[in-house]
């Protein structure tokens, strides 16, 4: 039997449909309108006459974007850090949290302190900057002279995703690794065979962290990066919007379309494959925000 | 079994009634006097498991640790270019002139303090209730595909880098400029009259006045969503006969909310907020310098974005690293202070 809502009840139910629907209106709003923007005509946009559909289309921006080789080179320079930097820090990270989460580990707690420790307290971006400048000379010393590595390689490491992924090694009952032990397995053998398995939505979580903080990285790649043909997509874009907002390269415009639909058609085009997999990976971003059930 | 202990190492089994040699003490004992031979055998013997840590002590100790060795370069006389064993001690001289030295410098360094705490306090503030609310009427939300739907929505702006984010902001609220006219979101603000005209075509960045709530606005529109995420698991672990009973009761909806909803999820919103207290001075960077600019340095100047500037773009890198040192030392008092309230509450430590 259904009960009838009481007035406060019904009144409470009304204000979360009509907050929410604003609220997530809000939040997509300015991707509807930056798509439009993108494929509406120049004088639309430039007189703001776009509000939520677009208006005289044309597609001359995204062909633009299309033939502009750095645009391309920057999505594989992304591509490559997010794959690399991914593995890299998804392999450091597994190997350390696992030989964390044995009790029989001499000296665990300074390894836990010394990981802790990052957590607490940073240098800063100053000393960071100098010891990145110190460690690209090396790289370049011995021959590496793709800064690419030296993201890969020094930056993303997260102190935090070692100790989810050591919480859910502490996790998998002992026993089971005592009866791999029994049939012969090695150390190598229980981590993938036994391990790995078993905690595969927190590996999954903490892929995806990397990944996207990977994908995201901007600040360190504008700086340590000093070719255009190495920039990441993140810098391209944070770039061409300087440019094309700057009033010197404005008053030469004449293409058919406004310079701002570029700005929105470079957006748009860093959005989509973010969009295609959002909803694969939903289920894994929402399982990793425990936060307060991590344990010392 | 019990085993009764006659001399050190031999013990009488009363079960098979034989003396039997005790391994473990003998083993116990060889401990005590071998200590360091036995240590080195166990990381010999599970040298798997040191080799596996190393990759993680190399990246940690490189980038993390050696950074903190440049540290040194807050008490000496920094020159670019020059390693930081072969400059000069100068004592305090770079904390006494941010701190006390009442030039510009000074003046930068105590609005960049003052800013980076203010925009984390107004994040504290306005944006740490946001997602407790939006998970109470998610809630509320009883069809499945609706709030699927709704969730959905509302997570994916956490999803787009802070470039994209920030781009968009400006590009919804930039000036009035030759080609094209003022951003959609400055226009519709000043048709409704929130803001002046005059300010909406000025550019709303460029205006100190309006740089605070652009941050947090858009920092609740970025982040809201998802971390309502936590709260709503909270509350989804009433279990319903809990508001059944409130309801048999008489409860009207406020009363549910106070005695059935409110202490199920007080603990998570005492640990978030003791954990937001704690990262009161680590304040994200990389937004503030991508939507600041020279006309909102008044308000929008932070601690990082200074020293940044200073000793990045410039060559002041002793006073920059004194101005980081100083404001992550505070922090990580405020860390680790809230850690230790955070244990003390909930047998719960954040680390």
């Amino acid at each position: 039997m259904k009960r009838k809502l009481e007035v406060s009840e019904l009144i409470f139910k009304v204000i979360s449909y009509i907050f929410l629907t604003i609220f997530s209106i809000c939040c997509l709003y300015p991707f509807v309108y930056a798509l439009s923007a993108s494929i509406s005509g120049r004088h639309a946009v430039e007189y703001n006459e776009i509000i939520l559909f677009p208006k005289d289309l044309q597609f001359e921006a995204f062909q633009s974007m299309f033939n502009n080789n750095v645009f391309w080179s920057s999505y594989t320079n992304t591509l490559f850090l997010t794959l690399y930097g991914t593995i890299w820090a998804l392999g450091v990270a597994i190997l350390g949290g696992y030989a964390l989460s044995k009790k029989r580990l001499l000296f665990r707690k300074g390894f836990n302190f010394f990981l802790v420790f990052t957590m607490w307290f940073s240098a800063g971006l100053v000393p960071q900057y100098l010891n990145y400048l110190a460690t690209r000379d090396i790289f370049h010393g011995v021959g590496i002279t793709d800064d690419k590595w030296l993201i890969v390689i020094a930056m993303g490491m997260a102190a935090m995703n070692i100790i989810l992924l050591r919480n859910a090694f502490e996790g998998v009952p002992s026993e089971i690794e005592e009866a791999a032990r029994v049939d012969g397995a090695t150390e190598m053998q229980v981590l993938f065979k036994v391990y790995i398995p078993m905690c595969k939505s927190t590996i999954a979580t903490v892929t995806l962290f990397f990944a996207i903080s990977r994908w995201n990285g901007y600040y360190w790649a504008n700086l340590m990066v000093s070719t255009d043909a190495e920039r990441p997509l993140q810098v391209f874009i944070r770039r061409k919007l300087e440019e094309l907002t700057n009033s010197e390269n404005l008053a030469t415009w004449n293409e058919n379309y406004a310079a701002n639909s570029a700005i929105y058609a470079l957006i748009v085009c860093s959005v989509i494959p973010i969009l295609i997999i959002y909803p694969f990976i939903q289920k894994y971003f929402a399982k990793g925000v425990n936060v307060g059930g991590v344990k010392e | 079994m019990k085993a009764k202990a006659l001399d050190n190492y031999i013990i009488y089994n009363e079960e098979t009634q034989t003396y039997e040699m005790d391994r473990e003490q003998a083993v116990r004992d060889d401990v005590e006097k071998h200590r360091v031979m036995h240590m080195l055998k166990t990381i010999l013997k599970d040298w798997r498991l040191y080799l596996m840590l190393i990759p993680m002590i190399l990246v940690f100790l490189f980038w993390r640790y050696f950074p903190m060795y440049e540290l040194l370069g807050c008490f000496k006389l920094t020159e670019v270019g020059v390693d930081v064993a072969d400059q000069h001690y100068i004592g305090l001289a770079n904390f006494y002139q941010l701190m006390f030295g009442n030039a510009t410098l000074s003046l930068e360094f105590w609005r960049a303090f003052r800013n980076t705490f203010l925009l984390s306090f107004y994040g504290l503030c306005f944006g740490f209730p946001m997602p407790i609310i939006l998970a109470l009427f998610f809630n509320e939300i009883k069809s499945n595909l609706m709030r699927s739907i709704y969730q959905v929505m509302t997570y994916l702006p956490k999803f787009m880098s802070t470039v994209i984010m920030t781009t968009l902001v400006i590009m919804l609220v930039k000036e009035d400029d030759i080609v094209s006219s003022m951003g959609i979101l400055s226009r519709f603000l000043s048709w409704i009259g929130i803001i002046p005209k005059e300010a909406a075509e000025a550019g709303l960045l460029n205006d100190p006045k309006y740089f605070r709530a652009i941050y947090q606005i858009s920092g609740i529109w970025e982040t809201a969503g998802y971390d309502s995420i936590v709260f709503f698991a909270a509350i989804i672990a009433v279990s319903p006969t809990s508001y059944e009973a409130a309801q048999i009761d008489g409860a009207g909806k406020m009363a549910q909310m106070r005695y059935v909803v409110l202490p199920s999820i007080l603990s998570t919103i005492v640990i978030m907020l003791i954990t937001r207290i704690g990262h009161l001075l680590s304040i994200g960077y990389e937004k503030v310098i991508l939507l600041y600019d020279v006309e909102t340095y008044e308000t929008a100047d932070v601690v990082s974005t200074f020293a940044a500037r200073y000793g990045i773009e410039g060559s002041m890198q002793g006073v920059a690293s004194a101005a980081e040192m100083l404001n992550n030392v505070v922090g990580m008092v405020l860390v680790i202070g809230a850690n230790t309230i955070a244990r003390k509450a909930s047998d719960v430590s954040l680390y």
